[in-house]
């Protein structure tokens, strides 16, 4: 448009902005940037910088910020731009700020003057420049600054101000809530401009208000059911038409209020019943827009107090959708798809095939959402088919971000609807092979804790031959390259656990495969501690077993290289792997028994098994032991060495300083903590100490075994309590084996103890769900179907609906094994070396067990959720809204389910549409032109003389633009301005406005002949 | 239900416009930029015109050499915002008369004129287009 003064520009900045456009490649777009740069630091800071230039270079800047370059340099001249008094250049100014500066800016605070005295400004185009800049730039606490201003401006003559201030408070709002909460009423009010584009505006507001407090703005529903009805009727002027649709983003944010209000609310929603028909009614399905309105229709109708007839429209229109051509419309309706099966499951089994179609498109998008869908509906007899598609889709990603979100539905499908523990553990290795370190820890300590544990019932068998059959998928899996972390880490536990437990695999071979797996991951330090951990075990197993352990040459080199690690974790576990190997075979027996990883470690808070230690040691003239709170005052006497002067400090104490001490727990804090105590525990042989400790980390793969400092700091404090008052003597040896577990207790306790049982309890819940879950129905053999899609389609969406729980062949496939018989009580647990507390411990968890057992939460059918867990509450008495009186007025609508025509399948052109001329493809929009002008024209009528002569502010009575001085104004800069007319349906200006916009661009050396002809494309051509 | 940014990028991949209604670094920018252009340039005609792309929907529309995308977060009508981008091609082809790339790459601060008045916080605020035109016809009048 030369006409508006488009080419003024310098030749400068069209060559600059020509040879962007032609830049052939981004390191040309580079150079030309970087010297742009160099050129703009010269010439912005010299004296007297004409202002039209000026404003020139900061475009320049914001080019240069565009194509991804730093432009600070130049920020604060846009800042000084903002004070111009020409308004082009004002704005142009607050634009740059608005694109370069967040709002806790430093510079800001320069800008927030000018926004002040722009806010009182006559010309109402420099307050809408500031309302637009303050949208963008200010904080928490620039926003009270101007917060007044903008308040008044609520109140202008000008619609478009009163639009922007209500944008403003409507940032304010997101921003800083509680600056805006006395106004929160305004918004109401607002919703009764007498202008539509300010009305709309607070529809914003009030979305948001409505989503963060539906009740409270329950009594609104009947106003903006009466907003939409008539919007819908055609009563705003033409100019908010798009494509011949009333209004219809005002339509669209209207619907998803109505949503958020009739959600759960059954009077609500009957109110919107009949205003939802209407729009259904009146939206036109041949066109995007039309479309668009009525997916919004079906996200309120399933989202609402249901009502049958409205959601078999909406029914209706996702198959349309489902059927379509359109990709676009085929995403819409799987989208919809996945909402109207939330209220009627039944309907997707018609839908099955158009669905399969979508999951086996190549478009990406498609994809992924029918995948979407499909995780909804997921339920146990069709996991096995989802989880497989999933996990297929998952092999095409590359990027983080999907994987994560993708593998954490596959895990969270797997632990609910598992058919069996097999395909559980094979499924969770293909999501760690495929998103690797992605996937978080807890995960892999489940799967550990599910094979550690088995199926939970009575039935050793099975157990042990899901633990081979683990421990051969994981030798398998190891011959692959390039495995993930947590995934070594699970094959190390496995392999160390049970690797040697059936026979088939020498202790040998085992260790042998554990120390490649160390080997080739030499930066991985936990793996290493895994597989370090996981041979001492092995060893432990063949010692206690009573076969004498010759390590292999490998395995020698393993543990001396780990003996010299920098890694103390590392070397503690080589160590006690040493000392294990000197030990006797019951000893070891005792450490490491085998197969008791999910014992409960009993454990003895009181330390009771030291009692008779304790009084060898009193009757031998000790002193008894004191509570460390009753001895802290002395630490701010105590001077010389510790040890001598405690005592006295006692006795002064109590003797001669009787008064009471005021609280002071820095002193009781400090002095313990420093005090240099004999340490006996800590100068014993590392192995043994270690070792118990090695013992309860293994019980308990969850603790965070691997971390020494968090073990040996909690141990401090049971040396303080222990430790003062025995003399330094070896303890280990001469402790019972019953002690021995015990003393291991304390450790544990002070570790991980509470964790530990609590782990216990959770994991024998899970494994009950399990077990349910095995019991569970498995996929009914399909009958034979002549294609490949059938058959998917019917294991995705046929079967039978209700998930039948009876155990079925899943159940028996466990039980059915030769020679299993119902176990005794007794064998809940592995049998293991006779321990003093064992029995005890075993019967108490199979108590634990017992009582999981029967709360086990039964899986939840997704297709049977309803939304009713909305919480209800009643609605608030209307308030005094002109609307509702209106209301009244308008005469009742008649329902029809009756369905628009078809969408027009095949291509459709809304360009043409644009241009007016019909093209062959889109007969339909055009043959339901004069229908709609008909109902159109009567009702904008008698919409304004109803409202008018009742003399309440509708939306209709100034709805009518023409009446308005503004519009008169623009009619008049339009006239003047370009002679093209305002209800122009042929698209662009005349030829004549191209042809000098082309002679123009010629004259500044532009030219369409130039490399990139693509400049000067029409972007309607 | 809000915009997250407006994008503008021709065929060979460049920025030809960019809004954001959160606040980005510049680095940050690009490398968005970058992802989203691949990944939408690279679809077919055929396909439907919704990508996903981390937290974002992109919603993107074609017009000759010039690539519309708007980035949307989770709860948003996609088929709407593809009738918006439509809307906001038609209002610059109003103002400045068969719009072409060049047209907006001269006129860089009227595109973003048009857009403050069409979206502001990131929400549709106005489609009517004689009111998004007439404030910057008037500025233009005076200046």
């Amino acid at each position: 448009m030369s006409s508006q003064g488009g080419w003024g520009s310098s030749k400068e900045f069209l060559d600059l902005v020509k040879s962007i456009g032609e830049a052939k490649s981004k390191a040309e777009e580079e150079r030309i940037v970087a010297a742009e740069i160099e050129m703009l630091k010269r010439r912005i800071v010299e004296p007297d910088v004409p202002r039209k230039k000026m404003k020139e270079y900061i475009i320049r800047l914001v080019y240069v910020e565009m194509l991804g370059h730093d432009a600070s340099f130049g920020y604060i001249q846009a800042v000084k731009m903002t004070h111009d008094d020409n308004l082009l250049l004002k704005r142009s100014g607050y634009l740059a700020v608005t694109l370069f500066l967040n709002e806790d800016h430093d510079l800001i605070i320069l800008i927030v003057n000018t926004i002040q005295k722009d806010l009182k400004s006559d010309n109402y185009l420099v307050c809408c420049a500031a309302l637009t800049a303050v949208c963008k730039l200010l904080n928490e606490e620039t926003i009270l600054a101007v917060l007044p201003q903008v308040v008044e401006l609520l109140a202008h003559p000008k619609e478009l101000v009163r639009k922007k201030a209500v944008m403003a408070l409507h940032r304010f709002h997101q921003r800083s809530p509680s600056s805006v909460s006395h106004l929160i009423p305004k918004f109401r009010q607002i919703l009764c401009d007498k202008d539509p584009s300010v009305m709309s505006a607070a529809l914003c507001a009030l979305f948001d208000l409505v989503t963060a407090d539906a009740n409270a703005y329950r009594n609104l529903t009947t106003s903006f059911v009466s907003i939409l009805k008539q919007v819908v009727e055609h009563r705003l002027s033409k100019l908010f038409d798009y494509h011949r649709t009333p209004a219809p983003f005002i339509q669209i944010k209207i619907l998803k209020i109505l949503a958020l209000l009739g959600a759960g609310e059954k009077h609500t929603s009957e109110n919107m019943y009949s205003v939802l028909a209407e729009v259904l009614k009146r939206s036109d399905a041949a066109s995007n827009i039309g479309n668009a309105i009525l997916y919004e229709c079906i996200c309120t109708i399933t989202t609402i107090h249901a009502s049958p007839r409205l959601l078999e429209v909406a029914a209706e229109i996702t198959s349309r959708f489902l059927k379509s051509e359109n990709h676009n419309y085929k995403y819409m309706g799987i989208d919809a798809l996945g909402r109207v099966i939330k209220i009627n499951p039944d309907f997707a089994e018609q839908h099955q095939l158009a669905v399969i179609d979508c999951l086996e498109d190549p478009d990406d998008t498609l994809k992924r959402k029918t995948l979407d869908l499909l995780y909804k509906m997921t339920k146990s007899s069709n996991v096995e088919v989802i989880v497989e598609h999933m996990i297929s889709y998952m092999r095409t990603l590359n990027d983080a971000h999907n994987k994560t979100e993708l593998a954490s539905r596959v895990i969270e499908l797997a632990e609910r609807f598992a058919p069996s523990n097999q395909w559980f553990i094979q499924t969770m290795n293909q999501v760690f092979e495929l998103a690797g370190d992605l996937v978080p820890p807890k995960v892999a300590h489940d799967l550990m804790r599910l094979l550690a544990e088995g199926a939970g019932e009575d039935d050793e068998e099975a157990d042990s031959l899901l633990r081979s059959s683990a421990v051969e998928s994981y030798l398998h899996v190891l011959g692959e390259p390039k495995l993930p972390s947590v995934l070594l880490q699970v094959i190390c536990w496995v392999l160390g656990e049970y690797g040697t437990a059936d026979g088939t695999h020498s202790a040998d071979d085992i260790i042998g495969r554990l120390c490649d797996v160390a080997e080739s991951h030499p930066g991985d330090i936990t793996v290493k501690g895994y597989s370090i951990t996981a041979i001492t075990k092995i060893c432990a197993f063949e010692i206690s077993a009573g076969r004498q352990v010759d390590l292999i040459p490998e395995c020698r080199t393993f543990i001396e290289d780990l003996l010299a690690s920098h890694s103390t974790d590392l070397q503690q576990r080589a160590y006690e792997l040493q000392a294990i190997l000197a030990l006797s075979p019951e000893t070891v027996a005792n450490i490491l028994p085998m197969d008791a990883s999910c014992e409960d470690i009993e454990v003895d808070r009181n330390l009771s098994f030291l009692n008779e230690f304790v009084e060898s040691a009193a009757a031998n003239g000790a002193r008894s032991y004191m509570p460390e709170n009753e001895r802290s005052g002395m630490s701010t006497v105590v001077t010389g060495t510790h040890e001598q002067l405690e005592p006295s400090a006692h006795a002064l104490r109590f003797e001669a300083y009787e008064v009471p001490k005021p609280a002071a727990p820095p002193p009781i804090a400090a002095a313990p903590a420093a005090l240099p105590f004999p340490d006996f525990e800590e100068q014993k042989p590392e192995s043994s100490r270690s070792l118990r400790k090695q013992l309860a980390a293994d019980r308990e793969p969850d603790a965070d075994s691997l971390n020494p400092e968090i073990v040996r700091l909690r141990l401090d404090g049971v040396q303080k309590k222990w430790g003062r008052y025995s003399q330094p003597q070896s303890s280990s040896t001469s402790t019972s084996s019953l002690d021995r577990r015990g003393d291991h207790g304390s450790d544990q306790v002070t570790q991980v103890g509470g964790g530990h049982r609590e782990a216990v309890a959770a994991s024998s819940i899970e494994s009950g769900s399990v077990s349910e879950l095995r019991q569970i129905e498995r996929k009914k053999p399909q009958p034979e179907i002549s294609t490949e899609k059938q058959r998917l389609a019917a294991s995705l969406f046929g079967g039978p609906t209700a998930s039948g729980r009876f155990s079925g062949s899943g159940g028996a496939k466990v039980s059915s094994r030769p020679g299993t018989v119902v176990q005794p009580a007794e064998k809940v647990l592995p049998p293991r070396p006779s321990s003093g507390g064992s029995k005890e411990k075993a019967s108490d968890a199979g108590i634990s067990k017992q009582i999981a057992a029967p709360s086990i939460p039964a899986p939840v059918d997704l297709l049977d959720m309803s939304d009713d867990n909305v919480p209800r509450v009643m609605t608030t008495a209307p308030g005094n809204d002109p609307f509702k009186q209106l209301e009244g007025l308008l005469e009742p609508v008649t329902t029809s389910s009756a369905l628009p025509v078809p969408p027009q399948t095949a291509s459709m052109d809304l360009m043409s549409l644009y241009d007016g001329n019909p093209a062959p493809s889109a007969t339909g929009p055009v043959t339901t032109v004069p229908d709609l002008v008909s109902i159109a024209a009567p009702s904008s009528n008698s919409g304004a003389s109803q409202s008018s002569t009742n003399g309440f502010p509708s939306l209709m009575d100034l709805g009518d633009l023409s009446a308005s001085p503004f519009v008169e104004l623009t009619g008049s800069v339009q006239g003047q301005a370009s002679s093209k007319p305002m209800s122009q349906l042929k698209k662009g200006p005349s030829r004549q406005d191209s042809l000098q916009k082309d002679a123009a661009s010629r004259h500044v050396g532009v030219t369409p002949t130039g490399t990139n002809p693509a400049l000067f494309q029409d972007l309607f051509g | 239900m809000t915009i997250r940014f407006v994008l503008l990028v021709n065929k060979q991949g460049q920025t030809r416009l960019a809004q954001y209604y959160e606040y980005l670094t510049i680095d940050e920018r690009r490398a968005l930029e970058g992802e989203i252009v691949r990944k939408c340039l690279a679809r077919s005609e055929n396909q439907c015109s919704f990508v996903e792309h981390r937290n974002y929907k992109i919603i993107y529309r074609r017009y000759a050499s010039l690539f519309f995308l708007v980035g949307v977060d989770g709860e948003e009508n996609e088929l709407a915002i593809l009738e918006f981008i439509h809307c906001v091609v038609e209002t610059m082809d109003r103002y400045f008369g068969n719009v072409c790339e060049l047209d907006i790459m001269f006129h860089l601060e009227k595109a973003h004129f048009m857009l403050e008045e069409m979206v502001m916080n990131g929400c549709i605020v106005e489609t009517n287009k004689v009111n998004i035109l007439a404030p910057i016809q008037l500025m233009d009048k005076s200046s």
